[in-house]
């Protein structure tokens, strides 16, 4: 430690000196902060697309075969009119989960929170490859542009779910896309590259670059999620990938990985993707507890609540995710009795998941709670979280999963899951915002934001169970052509009008972006009187941080109303001797 | 409105009533969980709200405590997952002796219907196949090969709770057995394809009397 602490105290001596031009500075940074801002307005953009799209399919569903208002300008035969047509539908949905997973989410949460606060929460000065840093996030870009330019090719978008099962997928004959579909492989595969150089940045640094004294159980939960989520990341998305060469290789050159005409196995797919999928579900949603789990031991003003615990059973999640895919799989053809065992697999997942939110209720419990903006939103993904999770019990069941698999009621499940990670997004972007940007955003809008979110979210994705109780599969262009949903359209148009109120809702949050932005208040060091180390810095950081002297850490990131000191807040800087207390 | 489960479509199969049991047992036992969960979390932010001149308690955990939730959670989802899993065997790895047996295949949008005839044999002269048609008696076990011609589809019968992906390259046996007589959708459920909303079939099942009369019809010969 003290010999990589000596290699940073030169580098952070060094960048005293230099001057960065513009394009140094803000487009090609090699700054840790900078890249993560980046990355935050890269997946905010794409975030407005995504949600934009999830508008699109709520009007077709609320008010089928009727012009989108304001969409007359798009050519046929993507849309008529106005009017949706099932082929651009199918894209819709496509893209929706594509954007929202891979662009919004994943930048979001672990491309812009992972940089940012790695270097500054452990206390090192930049993140361990620089370089490598600025060309994870260019090759996203890239990727971005190059998922976004699948918009306007012949034939469309790719159509064949995010999940892109094959053959629907493996072959031009059954959608009609064909470079719809290339591109959407070709920027997953950038994608995967991008996150690849991502994951062992943010392993290495973790690792190495750890300020005095700082410990492994010294970091704060969200720097282990984050650490967490890079691993996960660096074995799961290379399956991906792999996978994706092959379906890539199937489209183009003729072979028969999936195409069972030529001797391929359709299943085979599946398996590949749900390897790299289910993985992916805690890589989206890990972060999030992080964040969470920081925010509530701030705002309760109260040590986290088992922190051991917490850690651990990110850890127990992180292994059990490589044994529950089958769980995607229970009615795809797979032998019944890997059924039994995927199941087996998938209720033990939820155990540590049921830690984490009874730990974050006993990181409530005798605390002083301070219902900031970034707290109710925290609370809000506690409470969201639960939601989802519980509901995922139904479909972990296989005889229960037999009804319910493919309808909406898994449509509400995994937007309980990872929709409601954006409370997690929205509490990290509000609590570290005067730390990356220098200003606080304004509370007031804040919590109006919040209310109408947090009601509108339930009001879109609950009512989602009864349609799935119902039998309304998910993926259907129009539901009005099955008898025996036709009574669910007054549910439908009640889900598209909450969606619509959602989707508007957020402006509220761009308009209190971008004018704290510019004009909010400035920030102090330590407006929040948090602990962790990233408050000892100046806000926002400078660059390499920490001006000559790295900082020194003496305990760990939640001593708050520590009994015998003054303030109800003690930084990880400042030494202090902590009494002995029952549980640790 | 809000009661899940009157949002069930009404149950005609026989294992149908067992998963809906199944569904009604994780729907009392989740919401349990979800009321003490909010509850506590609504109590303590109220009871625990910041006031002037209180602190916090310095707290960094409960060995205990989180000893037994963990063991209890752990044990709610063993006994389940041990309630689920005779019935799913049921279901999806035994089929009930029967000399009723239809080859039911998808294709980029429909569903071919084959009936094996009165030989009982499939791919013989006396083979019927009626697209978006299956006919069956009430009360008699019903055995399905799925198979497909193009992409994967899924086999959904709302009513009979049956659901199976029929996957190209592989046939997949199903069963159901139908407990009243009437006329009941089979979309498919899993995408295939521009045309996959509205694939969609037809399951007529018949009284006793009408099966022979539609059989009769069907193969005038016997």
């Amino acid at each position: 430690m003290s010999e990589s602490a000596g290699v940073q105290a030169v580098h952070g001596a060094h960048a005293h000196h230099e001057e960065l031009g513009f394009l140094r500075t803000y487009v090609f940074s090699t700054d840790h902060k900078m890249i993560g801002r980046q990355f935050l307005f890269l997946g905010l953009f794409m975030l407005v697309i995504g949600g934009l799209l999830a508008m699109m399919m709520r009007w077709q569903l609320g008010w089928p075969e009727t012009p989108v208002p304001g969409m007359r300008w798009v050519p046929e035969p993507y849309m008529f009119e106005g009017i949706i047509p099932p082929q651009t539908y199918n894209s819709l949905f496509t893209m929706h989960a594509t954007i929202m997973i891979f662009f919004a989410v994943m930048p979001i949460m672990i491309g812009c929170f992972g940089n940012f606060l790695i270097p500054l929460m452990i206390g090192a000065r930049d993140m361990a490859f620089p370089v490598l840093n600025m060309l994870s996030f260019w090759s996203g870009a890239v990727g971005g542009v190059v998922m976004l330019s699948g918009f306007f090719v012949p034939g469309g978008h790719a159509a064949s779910g995010w999940t892109a099962y094959a053959p629907l997928s493996a072959s031009a004959i059954y959608t009609g896309v064909d470079w719809g579909q290339n591109l959407w492989n070709i920027s997953l595969i950038i994608i995967g590259a991008s996150s690849l150089m991502g994951s062992i940045n943010y392993i290495t640094t973790i690792i190495n670059m750890r300020a005095p004294g700082m410990t492994w159980f010294r970091l704060p939960l969200v720097i282990w999620s984050l650490f967490i989520t890079a691993i996960l990341l660096l074995l799961a998305l290379p399956v991906l990938t792999a996978a994706l060469a092959m379906l890539l290789t199937d489209r183009m050159l003729g072979t028969h990985f999936f195409l069972p005409a030529g001797g391929g196995e359709p299943l085979l797919w599946q398996h590949l993707f749900w390897y790299f999928g289910h993985p992916e579900v805690y890589v989206l949603v890990l972060p999030a507890m992080g964040v969470t789990s920081d925010v509530l031991s701030t705002f309760s003003r109260k040590p986290i609540f088992g922190y051991r615990a917490m850690a651990m059973s990110m850890i127990g999640i992180a292994f059990l995710s490589w044994i529950v895919w089958g769980h995607h799989m229970f009615l795809s053809g797979m032998n019944p009795a890997l059924g039994t065992a995927f199941m087996m697999s998938t209720m033990v997942i939820a155990v540590p998941s049921a830690i984490k939110t009874f730990n974050w209720l006993g990181t409530l419990w005798g605390g002083s709670i301070r219902l900031t903006t970034p707290m109710l939103n925290a609370l809000a993904f506690v409470a969201i979280f639960v939601i989802g999770g519980l509901s995922g019990v139904f479909m972990a069941s296989t005889p229960v999963d037999i009804f319910i698999h493919d309808t909406y009621f898994i449509v509400a499940h995994f937007h309980y899951v990872v929709a409601g990670i954006v409370f997690g997004l929205f509490a990290a972007v509000y609590y570290w915002f005067p730390k990356m940007f220098g200003r606080m955003m304004n509370e007031t809008l804040g919590k109006i934001h919040f209310v109408l979110t947090f009601v509108f979210f339930n009001l879109t994705f609950f009512p989602m169970h009864f349609l799935g109780a119902g039998g309304h599969m998910r993926r259907i262009w129009n539901p009005m052509q099955y008898e025996f949903l036709q009574h669910f359209q007054p549910m439908n148009q009640f889900i598209s009008v909450s969606a619509f109120i959602l989707g508007v809702s957020q402006i509220l949050f761009l308009v209190n972006f971008f004018w704290s932005l510019f004009a909010g208040k400035k920030a102090e060091v330590n407006p929040w009187h948090a602990n962790t180390l990233e408050w000892a810095a100046p806000s926002p950081p400078p660059h390499g941080n920490w001006g000559e002297q790295l900082p020194i850490v003496h305990h760990g990131p939640y001593e708050y109303s520590v009994p015998g000191v003054e303030e109800d807040y003690l930084p990880q800087t400042r030494p202090h001797a902590l009494p002995v207390t029952a549980g640790h | 409105m809000w009661d899940m489960l009157s949002w069930l479509p009404e149950n005609v199969s026989t294992y149908g009533g067992e998963i809906d049991s199944l569904f009604y047992i994780i729907y009392y036992i989740t919401g349990v969980a979800f009321l003490l969960v909010a509850g506590a979390m609504i109590a303590f932010v109220i009871m625990y709200r910041h006031r002037e001149g209180r602190r916090a308690t310095y707290l960094h955990g409960n060995t205990i405590l989180e000893i037994t939730w963990t063991v209890v959670t752990a044990l709610i989802f063993i006994v389940l997952a041990f309630m689920s899993q005779p019935l799913w065997g049921r279901i999806k790895q035994e089929v009930p002796p029967t000399d009723l047996q239809v080859r039911v295949t998808g294709k980029q949008f429909n569903w071919e219907i084959v009936y094996p005839g009165p030989d009982g044999k499939f791919d013989t002269a006396d083979d019927l196949q009626i697209d978006n048609e299956l006919h069956v008696p009430v009360n008699r076990p019903v055995q399905v090969f799925l198979a497909s011609k193009d992409v994967i589809h899924s086999f959904f019968l709302p009513q009979l709770r049956l659901k199976q992906d029929a996957v190209p390259g592989r046939v997949i046996q199903a069963w159901f057995q139908a407990t009243k007589t009437g006329r009941y959708e089979i979309p498919c459920a899993e995408l295939c394809g521009f045309g996959h909303s509205g694939m969609l079939g037809y399951l007529t099942v018949y009284s006793p009397e009408e099966y022979s009369k539609w059989v009769k019809e069907k193969w005038p010969s016997r």
